[in-house]
């Protein structure tokens, strides 16, 4: 379990990898993770191909990344969920605020 | 040398012995054709000039019975003769000797002779070795290849290939196969086929169709999705493959019981879907590169979805079928297969017809490719179900139930969650909801936990920093709470293996909430995100509601029950 971000070359792009169960246990790491970037950080990725549950805290804390990054305009793509993560974020109409791959 | 000199007449051989022996060579003489076998059991001598005519046994007699004892060696034999006529000299050889030498001796060609029979003498040796080598490592390699494939049958072979509605027809080329034929059940009902064609065949291929079992198998057993099953597998062969070498493949995700069929083809020839108690065909055209080619980003899963009937049947093949070639060289080609199923042949039997076509077409000529032809059809559930259920393992919990009680102690530096999803993943089919299982039990053991026993409330979420806060509060509460409890009571039971219902109930100790207050129907209905307040709590019960057969609360609020209801109705 834990949550590792790294940002590309271009320094523009962080990228979020949660590992295990996405719960209440990882929101300190994972506002850790994009609070730390510097503010030249245009884009987000989060991905989530390792993670293989999620429950509505963590649906919480994609929100507060959305609102962090800038709201409706905010640029986070959530990428490489597998289908059960993929069924609660569509549950939840998430693929209206994020891209989802 | 060692040279065996046969001649009854003393003279002659005492003259021939001497120039033979000038040359550096050992002599053995013989006076009669009996004696030269003799000696040449005792001495086996490298040479034989052999008199033709002789007492006891003539020379050509010796040298047929010398020839029929040395086998496989080569002993030259050189026949001494003093006849000159063709017919003579021809029997001579005709009797099993390679050359001949007319009297009187000219010593400078029986030195001549003697050197090129030594040469090939020697060379005949190491031919013999360096064949013995090829042969013994041969032998090496099939023993090993066979080992091997025990392995290979093992990993690739361990599905559900022998299932009722699958026909299917593998050639191998060599020992291994370049195709890879993959069949396993899904636990929650239906059914994964792959056939795949890696390039090339034999050792290379079958090397690279292990991982691809593995994954297959491991996965299917696991409840992915097929779309996730070959971007896996793309991934892999990606990695491992040298670059120019890939697999074709054309895989099949079967629904039995909403008679439906999705499927991805790769670089591999049309396949036939044919329905309408065989009155109506339709070919289904390969949309992707074969795996291994492109990397993980830029693989392409998509799916084409196809609804069948029972008894409709899907064929696929290798390009091996289509590319077969019969002696003249031509291929068997699209065209003829298509004309097998236009023949208005009973569906029955169309596999044996378009495998005995094949036959006929190739004939005795040497297959260039590996052939692999497969028919699936669409049965019904019970069908596939009946054949299978009987294998599967008999160790599966399926009628159970359980009462876990927490209390505060435990509560305060136990996460129960591990354990309760280890007790469900028991259960196959409730492993491949284990996503939505676990997302409806951690959401409504917090909800029992945070709003129950702790008294948080879900308002300090609607800010960044109180969302921090919330979790914060929660740390603190929990770290002091002195009494209280969660039951957690999960309930399975299933119909023939075929339906089943998990219950799942949380009771806290906490005052519970006036859920008849919140219009229940409002409660549970998903928010639109699109709205411009975008509050970071709430999702929870509407999450659940979407995800459970149904949702309860009873008593005062303080005890919910959940119901999940497999096959699913999926309601997303």
């Amino acid at each position: 379990m834990g949550v590792q971000s790294k940002i590309d070359e271009s320094g523009q792009e962080v990228t979020i990898k949660v590992e295990g169960r996405f719960d209440f246990s990882a929101h300190q790491e994972f506002r850790e993770a994009y609070e730390v970037a510097s503010s030249k950080i245009t884009s987000y990725v989060v991905d989530l191909g390792n993670a293989s549950y999620l429950d509505s805290s963590a649906l919480g804390m994609l929100l507060l990344l959305r609102d962090y990054a800038g709201g409706d305009d905010a640029c986070i793509t959530i990428t490489k969920c597998n289908d059960d993560v993929r069924r609660i974020l569509s549950i939840s109409n998430f693929e209206q605020l994020f891209t989802i791959k | 040398m060692k040279i065996l000199i046969a001649d009854d007449n003393p003279v002659d051989r005492l003259l021939l012995s001497k120039i033979v022996s000038k040359e550096g060579h050992h002599v053995i003489e013989a006076k009669n054709g009996k004696e030269a076998i003799e000696y040449f059991l005792q001495e086996s001598p490298d040479i034989i000039l052999l008199d033709v005519i002789m007492p006891l046994l003539n020379g050509k007699d010796a040298a047929k019975e010398i020839k029929r004892l040395a086998g496989e060696e080569l002993v030259p034999i050189i026949f001494l003769t003093s006849l000159v006529d063709a017919q003579s000299l021809a029997d001579c050889l005709e009797a099993g000797g390679d050359d001949f030498l007319t009297k009187p001796y000219n010593h400078i060609i029986l030195k001549a002779k003697i050197d090129a029979f030594v040469r090939m003498r020697n060379m005949h040796g190491i031919l013999q070795k360096q064949r013995d080598t090829i042969v013994e490592h041969n032998q090496h390699m099939l023993r090993e290849q066979h080992v091997a494939k025990t392995v290979f049958d093992n990993v690739a072979h361990s599905g559900c290939l022998d299932a009722e509605n699958i026909k299917y027809m593998l050639s191998p080329l060599a020992v291994f196969n370049g195709d890879v034929l993959l069949a396993a059940r899904k636990p929650a009902g239906g059914m994964h086929v792959l056939l795949g064609d890696f390039t090339g065949h034999g050792l290379p291929a079958a090397i690279g169709a292990m991982p691809v079992a593995e994954i297959f198998y491991g996965m299917t057993a696991k409840g992915f999705g097929l779309q996730m099953i070959l971007r896996e597998i793309n991934t892999k062969l990606k990695k491992i493959l040298p670059v120019g070498f890939f697999c074709c493949a054309a895989a099949v995700s079967l629904n039995f019981s909403e008679r439906s069929m999705s499927v991805w083809m790769g670089g591999v020839p049309d396949c036939y879907l044919l329905t309408n108690k065989g009155s109506h065909l339709e070919s289904i055209q390969s949309q992707h590169l074969p795996l291994g080619v492109l990397k993980t980003e830029q693989f392409n899963d998509d799916m084409t979805e196809h609804s069948m009937d029972i008894e409709d049947r899907f064929f696929m093949w290798s390009d091996g079928i289509v590319e077969a070639r019969n002696s003249q060289g031509e291929m068997f080609g699209e065209e003829r297969l298509r004309s097998i199923f236009s023949n208005d042949i009973d569906p029955n039997v169309l596999f044996d017809a378009v495998q005995k076509s094949i036959n006929e077409f190739v004939g005795e000529t040497e297959k260039d490719d590996d052939t692999t032809l497969v028919e699936l059809k669409m049965v019904d559930d019970e069908a596939v179900d009946q054949a299978v259920s009987s294998r599967r393992s008999s160790s599966v919990a399926s009628d159970w139930k359980i009462d876990y009680e927490l209390g505060a102690d435990s509560l305060r530096n136990f996460n129960p969650l591990p354990l309760v999803m280890h007790i469900m993943m028991e259960v196959p089919i409730l492993r491949v909801m284990g996503g939505q299982l676990f997302t409806v039990v951690s959401e409504l053991f917090s909800n029992a936990l945070e709003h129950g026993l702790l008294t948080l409330d879900s308002a300090m979420k609607s800010t960044p920093a109180g969302f921090a806060e919330f979790y914060a509060v929660r740390e603190q509460r929990l770290t002091a709470l002195q009494s209280g409890f969660i039951k957690i009571q999960m309930q399975h039971t299933s119909k023939n293996g075929r339906t089943g219902i998990f219950k799942l109930s949380i009771e806290d100790s906490g005052e519970g909430f006036n859920y008849k207050k919140v219009s229940h129907e409002k409660a549970l209905e998903i928010a639109d995100n699109t709205s411009e307040k975008n509050i970071y709590s709430g999702r929870g019960l509407p999450l659940i509601n979407a995800l459970c057969h149904s949702l309860e609360y009873v008593g005062c609020g303080n005890k919910v029950v959940a119901e999940i209801h497999w096959p699913q109705k999926n309601k997303v």
